[in-house]
């Protein structure tokens, strides 16, 4: 079976999630500018210790190999060890999202003496500047600060996971020589307009000018850089960047969010992509076998305005949730285009039309501030 | 030797899980994702731990030997990627 074949069988979705991201809670210690789940205070109706247990139990019978855990910082939650002890007890491996705030010395030890775990420790910037700008401020310091705790701790390779914006894209090297002062792996992923980045996101994502840079840098760094599939839409570049070229959403990749409902994936939480709740009758696995958005998910996808662009086998059309978050048709180009083909149909979207997120867990005091660059 | 003639098994690390398209297999401990794109190697896959070498595998399974030479391939990309390992135990 060729590779292209692969992917068709992909697109028309699996028994079971192979990436699935679960966000604890929506309680966050930060504020970060770009937070993709507009994470701050926790919800009252968040998933108990017992009904988190009932998910494992669900994804280890449906053969989910790991899971992507986050949040709002999950080590937030007091139960936080005793979900994901579970899970690895049930040969469900974990990695899991963190700002590092509260991994000290003792954490780290216990975090580095499991098995089947992988930490993500985010950072925004090479240096507190360009970091705390984005993620507020004394969070490098704290994510350095777990770094190095898990280093002395020996955990071995974490990683290091950069939202790429247009202050850290002339890093992407600093970061890698970072990475590698720790012997951890560097993750790159792309910024989406979702969550508080439907606010930020036209004053953070890469120019144009520097999508290519990016390009360029992936595909001299090979597989060496993880980046979670993120960048499939620079491939109208050139020679395909690593990985699986396609939109996962509601095929292979879905989130359950804090409260356990279930969206088609981590950019889009929106009553428009909510496909059920963990705690409806028949639970996950009817949610991801039945629900009608993943079933229309995983039907063939029309290329709408760009079926006559040359380009549109290499990028698909981008990010289902780039473009909705940015108002422009989920058929037609991605914002971030690297033909320009959306930079007309941005220019006219009207901003008071443009979906919001439908939740937001943002502490209220927060006002929303980007240093100058 | 070649594949074919080595006694192979599943790494035991290796979980598979049946996909319509053949199987994931999934190395707990190289954390390795593997898409077996074909349900006949998933099938040798799971029963090469039950006979001597690779052919006598193929042979059990009814695959027809013609096609041998593409599931040496497949097994020793399957090896590289400690999917399925050498076995120790047959002298």
């Amino acid at each position: 079976m060729s590779a292209a074949t692969l992917v068709e069988q992909l697109k028309r979705g699996l028994d079971a999630p192979i990436c699935l991201t679960w966000e604890l809670t929506y309680a966050c210690n930060l504020q970060c500018v770009h937070c993709l789940s507009s994470s701050g205070r926790r919800d009252p109706a968040e998933l108990s210790t017992a009904e988190a247990k009932q998910v494992l139990d669900e994804l280890r019978d449906l053969q989910v190999f790991y899971i992507n855990i986050g949040g709002g910082e999950p080590m937030v939650r007091r139960d936080f060890f005793e979900i994901v002890e579970y899970a690895i007890g049930n040969g469900i491996g974990v990695k899991f999202s963190t700002n590092g705030t509260y991994i000290d010395a003792a954490n780290a030890r216990r975090l580095a003496a499991m098995d089947y775990l992988d930490i993500q420790i985010s950072l925004d910037g090479i240096d507190a500047a360009t970091n705390d700008a984005v993620r507020g401020a004394g969070s490098y310091a704290a994510a350095r600060r777990a770094m190095d705790h898990l280093a002395a701790a020996d955990f071995g390779p974490f990683k290091i996971s950069v939202v790429v914006t247009r202050h850290n894209v002339d890093q992407l090297d600093q970061f890698k020589e970072l990475a590698d002062s720790y012997g951890a792996q560097l993750r790159i992923t792309r910024l989406r307009p979702s969550g508080r980045g439907a606010d930020t996101w036209h004053q953070l994502h890469p120019t144009n000018a520097q999508q290519r840079q990016i390009y360029e840098w992936l595909l001299a760094k090979g597989d060496t850089v993880l980046t979670g599939d993120s960048f499939f839409h620079l491939n109208a570049l050139g020679e395909p960047l690593p990985g699986l070229n396609m939109c996962g959403a509601g095929r292979v990749v879905c989130l359950i969010d804090p409260v356990g409902d279930v969206y088609a994936c981590p950019f889009v939480i929106h009553d428009e992509f909510k496909a059920g709740s963990v705690r409806d009758v028949g639970g996950f696995a009817h949610v991801w076998k039945h629900s009608d958005l993943f079933i229309e998910l995983r039907q063939p996808q029309s290329a709408g305005a760009c079926a006559s662009c040359g380009s549109y086998d290499a990028c698909q059309g981008g990010c289902m949730a780039a473009k909705f978050f940015t108002g422009l048709p989920l058929d037609g180009p991605d914002p971030e285009c690297v033909n320009g083909h959306a930079d007309t149909a941005l220019g006219s979207v009207r901003v008071d039309l443009t979906p919001r997120p439908s939740l937001d867990h943002s502490r209220p005091s927060r006002t929303l501030s980007l240093a100058k660059h | 030797m070649s594949l074919l003639d080595t006694p192979l098994e599943l790494d035991p690390q290796v979980a598979l899980r049946p996909e319509p398209f053949g199987a994931l297999a999934y190395h707990y401990g190289t954390r390795r994702l593997v898409f077996m794109k074909h349900t006949d190697v998933v099938e040798v896959a799971r029963q090469l731990d039950r006979h001597p070498s690779l052919s006598a595998t193929l042979q059990a399974c009814g695959i027809a030997e013609a096609r041998w030479p593409s599931f040496a391939k497949a097994f020793a990309s399957l090896n590289e990627s400690e999917i399925v390992r050498e076995r120790r135990d047959v002298g």
